[in-house]
């Protein structure tokens, strides 16, 4: 099956197009059961997935389904519908096309399962959804083909796991189902086809193409010493937007991206049609823009991740990062958004929001024309979205669980899943647990007689198909207009609970003024005030990666620094004068005197995460040393504490031992080991977030799981689910294992310098937001003194 | 030991940083509104999904104090339970708790306004309860003096943290909510504001009492 078929052989003619080598490579693996395609953005590498889909169809027509799509993006999967549509109707194919995932109406979707289109674009949820019905084996019946795309993405989040599960089934359906993955370029590809299919499959890679053209953005006035806006530059980037006919400006956050579009339009004074991106608008908000950028209306737009994958803008000349790109795998995939044509460099500006970023960018910048990529290696499939396919697979009716185990180790991420994890797993969704047991709605499944396994109770099933997913939004209040009820997007339910009428923020680039909260909506109505308070999206922040950090290390200790601009390499030489400059075999610690505390910085460069957890355990370490330690802040690179008292030895603050030992007793009462596993409790059902009827606010949800947490630690501390949650928070939140990294990589020996201020590096961690106050004898210190002087005050002593 | 001691029309009372009242000479303590059973009344309603747990905590935490004072007579200052059905619908095991801890002693359930109606334990059942200079009731009156109520949960921060707090002035002694997860309203609210005369003091619940000026 290597040749085209006249019909699809004439139409690329006819189009003046040639087909690409690994195109017709693809189709020649057409036969294989698995294939992962990596090839850079712009490199056809949808039309390579679908070429043998649309070569079948055309040579056997057929009805019913017959390839699966399935993107990480709604968008993705209706904008591959228009793609797909107009060639097949060019080429006068017969075969349908449709999308489905959440937005579709609920009169197609029921359509669509009664009667399949050939091809069926979608997202894993939806995918998942299709597989709880009972008459999903009649649905997939004829199904020959699945496509996978931006795998690489998928393979980031648990969003993946879930959808290698649902293979894992659809082959238990369709044996000779075959799969084909696609990539972005990225640094393991056989561990991604391991991810793809157990015990790995071919993989195909494109020809990368030309080096892109990427340089850091000079700009007027030098970088603030801290924050992450990037507002100073706002003259330069619109310079730039003027000079090229489609840019993208990148954000790391979604808070970012609304200041940094308020501002841009502020200084707009030519009126050039810019457009905001990000997903917290509204999805017609978000819809206009597209459509706009699509019809080449706009000269820019500002967008987050959400801009990332797919959608294909030839006309993007330019693409703008803000802010350090933390990980140069996703610099690349973003820099790969401008110029979509394959061969032709795509041209790239790095904008530095500080001082900092300023190093990481030029490192970034170097490691992207070295091609180095990195990434973490991937854990093992996660086990709440376990727990949740076992209730998904129990919603489609009966299973048997040693049928379901084998299936389920089918799936790449659950090779090495144990029976003995499994039985766990089915134990919590038949149960809840051992602490759990006595109620009623935790009380899931039960085994019949013949020894299946099947919901106690059916109408469970609609409870268990509203919370299909692994996607963790934080929980979020709708803002609507006051006057016309008109849906702009959506705020965190913290940020809304802070809000006092009156208050101003902003929202798709307007300011608006909130006027009250009405049970699951903010209403507001315009403002034409011109400084908001700003609005706190959960801002996704990144960690910045291993390597990136080496190379950040590597590059200040540069005899010559002329690769970066004079202001920083004056930062770099008065720190080196000042204080000494961080190595990394070794860790820098600063202490000195600042607003009446005494402080401490660590430079460890193990990445946000890793040092925030850092500065929660030696901030423990200090309380029992009698320091007094009373909070903390960090960044990618240092953890900075202010205690009662200075710590005149860091040396015994870095024992891995007692670093560990601590580590066990803080992370049960720990405020992010909570956060982590209210997602695993939603993931897994213990806490469903969406109810038929009513629906919980997301703070009672809160409430609830922060209390089942408790309880689980009281009471069940082995439960299921601590001990994912412990998992994930070692890698994820807390990342422990770059703590351990960064034990190793010093090995205890610590720099000690004592100061009498200030030093260049410390000075932005004082502007730092995101303090971490810390409960303790130094707090209590505080608060003593503090009643004292008030009751002094007020006579009443 | 740690309590906030304090002279109250009169008497000599003793505040407890876990949010009890103690008046060692009649050997009586106070707590004020346990919400036994909150989680259960949650769990009923669709949605928050508390477990029963809290129970068990409150009643460890009183049955601590009750053993570290010697108390005789115990006073429970309305919403004890968190409304009519959980009473009903509480646990053998935390019923027989409970008559465990009554035995031997004094017990005075005042009606709350979440548990208006008889509970099927033993002990007093009244709508205030006036002792020498004392009057205990669950919602302050009004123009009353000498005067021990709670109803309110109030809350105050110092530092930059809040904690549950007692209220005092002259006339009134407002207690803090004694339960496991039971939220608070801040000294700074108008119905507070409007009961305590000027100079109040707060004191909050912690490792160790603390008296602040209250916060209005």
């Amino acid at each position: 099956m290597s040749a085209l078929p006249p019909i699809i052989a004439d139409w690329f003619t006819e189009k003046g197009w040639s087909v690409h080598p690994h195109q017709l490579e693809m189709l020649a693996r057409g036969n294989d059961p698995a294939t992962l395609l990596v090839a850079p953005t712009g490199g056809g590498k949808t039309l390579a997935g679908f070429l043998p889909t649309l070569v079948e169809l055309a040579e056997h027509p057929r009805k019913g389904l017959h390839t699966l799509y399935i993107s990480p993006l709604k968008a993705l999967a209706a904008d591959m519908r228009r793609n797909l549509t107009g060639p097949i109707d060019e080429m006068g194919l017969p075969i349908r096309v449709e999308d489905r995932s959440g937005d579709t109406t609920q009169t197609r979707k029921k359509a669509q399962r009664a009667d399949p289109p050939e091809i069926l674009l979608t997202t894993p949820e939806s995918l998942a959804l299709l597989l709880s019905y009972e008459d999903a084996p009649r649905m997939f019946a004829g199904l020959e083909r699945v496509v996978v795309d931006e795998l690489h993405a998928l393979a980031e989040s648990k969003r993946g796991d879930q959808l290698m599960l649902c293979l894992a089934r659809l082959v238990s359906m369709r044996p000779d189902l075959r799969r084909v993955g696609l990539s972005a370029t990225v640094e393991d590809p056989p561990a991604l086809a391991r991810f793809f299919m157990a015990g790995g499959c071919p993989v195909l890679t494109a020809d990368p193409g030309p080096d892109p053209d990427i340089r850091m953005l000079t700009t007027q006035t030098p970088p603030p010493w801290s924050g992450g806006g990037g507002a100073y530059a706002i003259p330069d980037v619109l310079e730039e937007v003027k000079r090229h006919k489609t840019t993208l400006i990148f954000h790391n956050t979604r808070a970012q991206a609304e200041i940094f579009f308020h501002n841009l339009w502020l200084a707009n004074e030519e009126g050039l049609p810019i457009g905001i991106h990000h997903g917290s608008l509204a999805r017609e908000q978000r819809q206009k823009v597209e459509a706009a950028m699509v019809a080449g209306e706009l000269r820019a737009i500002v967008c987050t991740g959400t801009l990332d994958l797919g959608l294909d803008w030839g006309d993007v000349d330019l693409v703008i990062q803000i802010g350090a790109p933390k990980n140069v795998k996703r610099l690349v995939q973003r820099i790969g958004r401008a110029n979509h044509r394959y061969n032709a460099p795509s041209k790239a500006l790095l904008l530095p929001a500080n001082r900092w970023e300023v190093i990481e960018c030029q490192a970034a910048l170097e490691a992207v024309l070295a091609r180095d990529l990195d990434g973490d290696p991937r854990g093992p499939g996660p086990r709440d979205v376990l727990c949740q396919h076992i209730l998904i697979v129990a919603c489609s009716g009966p299973f048997d669980e040693v049928e379901l185990f084998n299936e389920v180790r089918r799936a790449g991420g659950y090779a090495g899943l144990t029976r003995a994890q499994f039985d766990e797993a089915l134990d919590f969704v038949a149960t809840g647990g051992y602490a759990l047991r006595a109620y009623d709605r935790w009380q899931r499944l039960k085994q019949r007689p013949d020894g299946l396994w099947q919901l106690r109770d059916p109408r469970a099933a609609a409870l268990v198909r509203m919370n299909i997913g692994t996607i963790q939004d934080t929980d979020t209040l709708k803002v609507r207009m006051r006057q016309n009820r008109k849906f702009l997007g959506e705020v965190e339910e913290g940020f809304a609970a802070s809000l006092i009428p009156g208050d101003t923020f902003l929202m798709g680039g307007k300011i608006v003024r909130f006027e009250s909260l009405k049970e699951m909506h903010v209403d507001v109505t315009n403002d034409k005030g011109r400084k908001p308070k700003i609005a706190v999206f959960a801002g996704s922040k990144f960690a910045t990666s291993t390597q990136l950090s080496a190379r950040v290390l590597d590059l200040i200790h540069r005899r010559d620094l002329s690769a970066l601009p004079s202001h920083t390499q004056d930062w770099i030489a008065l720190q080196r004068e000042v204080s000494h400059l961080p190595e990394a075999g070794r860790i820098l610690v600063e202490s000195f005197p600042h607003d009446g505390r005494a402080q401490t910085a660590i430079y460890g460069f193990a990445g946000r995460g890793a040092m925030q957890t850092l500065g929660l355990l030696l901030t423990r370490r200090m309380e029992t040393a009698g320091l007094g330690p009373l909070g903390f802040v960090a960044t990618d690179y240092a953890t900075l504490i202010w205690s009662l008292h200075p710590v005149d030895d860091p040396a015994f603050l870095f024992s891995r031992d007692d670093l560990v030992a601590g580590l066990e007793g803080w992370l049960s009462e720990n405020a992010l080991m909570k956060r982590s596993f209210k997602a695993v409790a939603n993931i897994a059902g213990l806490t469903p977030r969406n109810f038929p009827g009513t629906r919980a606010s997301g703070r009672q949800a809160t409430f609830s799981s922060d209390i089942l947490y408790d309880t689980l630690r009281r009471y069940d501390p082995d439960h299921l689910l601590l001990n994912i949650t412990r998992e994930e928070a070692m890698r994820g939140l807390i990342d422990f294992g770059r703590i351990e990294e960064m034990l190793e990589r010093t090995e205890g020996r610590v720099d000690h310098m004592v100061l009498d201020r200030v030093t260049p590096f410390a000075a932005p961690l004082f502007l730092e937001v995101g303090k971490v106050p810390v409960d303790g004898m130094g707090r209590e210190a505080l608060m003593e003194m503090e009643a004292e002087r008030l009751m002094q005050e007020a006579g009443l002593a | 030991m740690n309590d906030h001691p304090f002279t109250f029309a009169g008497a000599d009372l003793s505040f407890r940083p876990t949010g009890a009242l103690f008046w060692p000479a009649e050997r009586l303590l106070v707590v004020s509104d346990l919400h036994l059973g909150r989680s259960e009344r949650f769990a009923r309603r669709a949605g928050a999904l508390l477990p029963p747990y809290e129970v068990q905590d409150t009643l460890t935490r009183l049955e601590t104090d009750i053993d570290a004072t010697g108390a005789t007579t115990v006073i429970c200052l309305g919403d004890s339970f968190d409304d009519d059905a959980a009473a009903h619908g509480l646990d053998d095991s935390v019923a027989l708790w409970i008559t465990r801890l009554m035995a031997g002693r004094r017990w005075v359930w005042i009606e709350g306004n979440h548990d208006p109606g008889p509970v099927e334990l033993g002990g007093d059942h009244r709508a205030d309860l006036t002792l020498g200079p004392l009057t205990f009731r669950h919602i302050a009156a009004p123009g009353a003096v000498g005067e021990v109520s709670g109803h309110y949960h109030p809350k105050a921060r110092v530092a930059g943290r809040a904690r549950p707090c007692l209220l005092r002035d002259d006339a009134r002694v407002i207690l803090p909510a004694y339960g496991t997860y039971t939220g608070g309203l801040r000294s700074h609210d108008r119905a507070l504001t409007m009961l305590m005369q000027p100079g109040a003091v707060a004191v909050l619940t912690g490792t160790r009492p603390l008296a602040i000026p209250m916060p209005r």
